[in-house]
């Protein structure tokens, strides 16, 4: 049975019934609702709950609980994300599994704690110091925010690796009706016997680290890690094509934005201008190979990024386009919204049709 | 023929990567030593710093994370509240716990956190070269102050033990000096009083070992150790600073 629930609160929701037993983290609008329903929550499942003195002490509890074998997460936004991402690049460096949530707001600095997309390159290409990735995922709905949690953590242990839910403040905000999955069962979660729970000595040691001082040894551990990402792009690749069969112009967007963009395609269309829409659902890895392909397509004229930034995906999408066709940018900034009538304008004015 | 004497078993067989006369091993020993004789094999999980101790992760014969500078505390709390069962031990230098990780050891303390910290203060940055540290004495020379620490540009050096011992959260807050056996012995007492109060569930203790570092301090192993004695001690003095034990004697 659907029930009526806010984004934050049903992606916490989300989150328990997909294994999480750990939840660190600091107080930052708009992402609240998550850590207030989980400090009651969590307790209820037998899980831990701590609000830590800042954000670079939450994600260093995620560090310390995930190496001991914990399902475990974290969220914030916007600044609170780049106070973690010393943390996140460790996560990686010792190859830790767990999930952040950043619901964005607007930046750079304090910004304000209205909804924004200008962490994307962030998320998507690092963050912090190092050569690494995360999978991150650009949900456009309550419901596809629960069902992408839901399997994160699996996903995180699978990789050996963070998995970020890149969301907005809309999402985070806004109610929809959702279906909450069942609670899966933590007995029949995968083994970890990397993990240090404090039984291993002599040779069964187990060692958390991301210090490899011979530079042949650490060039491995990178080349272990892009490895990881290649078997990514092959298997966690996702993405939605919307009426992009005989499209002329192909909208790209994620997240929220990508149902305002949806309904600009069918405005567009109403008013005989064939538009279609590519959302990626995994911003890394992107979904580079269909847009490559659609630009291939002859009907395609060109290619346009909605985004709530001053223009950051759209560098992804060039790389895939590769000149092949045109590719466009709208966006709107500050916590500002585009209207589908700002889109069909945009598009109308600068793309004459 | 009798085994007298012999390498505790909490520690592995890699040697320790420490300068002549440096006191990281004899602290490095004596966390062995207490682990071993309060049964903590195989449930231990130890935590390495940044710093010369960078490497603690290759010594202890236990299950170990290295973590980033300073967060040893808030990754130890990750640990234990995965694992209330198992004995957690955080092993930082003074660059780590009294500049960079001010915020995570202090609320670390003030949580009660029932895990072990062993605090190495020798007044010094020794990995990175010997650069001034929070520790560091009023005209002590280091590679960042060439002249002398000074209190107009630098303020005093930070006293760990004093300022976590005005918290109701730890257990146990206590300053020893590895400058000679007879304080070694003692250290060995505080790391075991440490120990123990985490497995009878007490909560956050800190034990303060001023140490060595001749490389950077200048000086022979001798005469770095009389410099952790006499003057060292003069602006860090030696003591128990808390023990709820005590207190409810």
């Amino acid at each position: 049975m659907k029930k009526l629930m806010k984004g934050n609160e049903a992606i916490a929701e989300a989150a328990i019934r997909g294994g999480c037993r750990a939840f660190f983290g600091y107080p930052i609008t708009p992402q609240n609702e998550i850590p207030e329903y989980m400090s009651h929550r969590l307790p209820e499942v037998g899980g831990v709950f701590l609000q830590a003195e800042s954000e670079v002490s939450a994600i260093n509890m995620v560090y310390g609980a995930a190496g001991s074998g914990a399902r475990v997460m974290t969220s914030s936004s916007s600044p609170g994300i780049s106070l973690k991402q010393e943390g996140i690049s460790y996560i990686c460096g010792a190859e830790l599994p767990c999930v952040i949530v950043n619901m964005v707001r607007g930046g750079p600095g304090l910004g304000g704690i209205q909804p924004a997309q200008s962490d994307y390159f962030q998320a998507v290409k690092g963050g912090g110091h190092g050569d690494y990735h995360m999978l991150v995922y650009g949900p456009s709905t309550v419901q596809e925010a629960v069902d992408l949690m839901y399997d994160a953590f699996d996903k995180a242990d699978k990789y050996r690796l963070p998995v970020m839910i890149l969301g907005d403040g809309m999402l985070g905000q806004i109610m929809e009706a959702v279906e909450i999955p069942p609670m899966k069962d933590p007995a029949a979660f995968a083994p970890k016997p990397w993990a240090t729970d404090g039984t291993g000595t002599g040779k069964g040691r187990r060692i958390i680290n991301s210090l490899y001082i011979d530079p042949d040894e650490l060039e491995k551990v990178n080349h272990r890690l892009f490895d990881v990402y290649v078997e990514l792009a092959k298997n966690e690749t996702a993405y939605e094509e919307y009426k992009t069969e005989d499209a002329e112009i192909v909208l790209v967007a994620y997240g929220t934005v990508a149902r305002i963009a949806k309904s600009a395609v069918n405005l567009l269309r109403s008013n005989g201008v064939k538009a279609g829409l590519l959302r990626p659902i995994t911003l890394f890895p992107f979904p580079s190979a269909i847009l490559s392909a659609l630009a291939d397509k002859e009907c395609i004229k060109s290619f346009t990024a909605i985004e709530l930034s001053m223009g950051q995906m759209v560098e992804d999408v060039r790389l895939a386009v590769n000149g092949k066709k045109p590719v466009g940018f709208y966006g709107r900034t500050g916590g500002n919204v585009m209207s589908p009538e700002d889109i069909v304008k945009f598009i109308s004015e600068k793309e004459g049709r | 023929m009798a085994v007298v004497f012999q390498k505790s078993r909490m520690l592995t067989d890699v040697p320790f990567s420490y300068c002549p006369g440096c006191t990281h091993g004899i602290a490095h020993r004596l966390i062995a030593e207490a682990l071993e004789e309060l049964r903590c094999e195989g449930r231990t999980i130890g935590i390495a710093p940044v710093g010369c101790s960078v490497f603690a992760y290759k010594f202890f014969n236990c299950d170990m994370q290295q973590v980033a500078h300073g967060r040893a505390p808030a990754a130890a709390t990750g640990i234990k509240r995965t694992h209330p069962d198992k004995v957690v031990f955080v092993y930082q230098g003074d660059g780590d716990l009294a500049s960079i990780g001010t915020a995570e050891i202090i609320h670390a303390a003030a949580r009660g956190e029932n895990v072990t910290v062993i605090f190495i203060n020798n007044a010094i940055y020794g990995m990175t070269g010997g650069q001034m540290a929070p520790t560091t004495l009023i005209g002590q020379k280091t590679t960042t102050s060439p002249a002398g620490r000074t209190i107009a540009a630098n303020g005093n050096p930070i006293r760990v033990c004093e300022m976590l011992a005005t918290l109701d959260g730890p257990s146990y807050i206590a300053r020893c000096a590895l400058s000679d056996p007879a304080n070694v012995m003692k250290a060995k007492k505080a790391i075991l009083k440490g120990f123990r109060n985490q497995l009878e569930g007490k909560g956050f203790s800190l034990i303060e070992l001023l140490s060595t570092c001749p490389t950077n301090m200048g000086l022979t192993p001798v005469a770095a150790a009389d410099y952790v004695k006499n003057d060292m001690t003069k602006v860090f003095p030696l003591g128990v600073y808390k023990d709820i034990d005590a207190e409810q004697k």
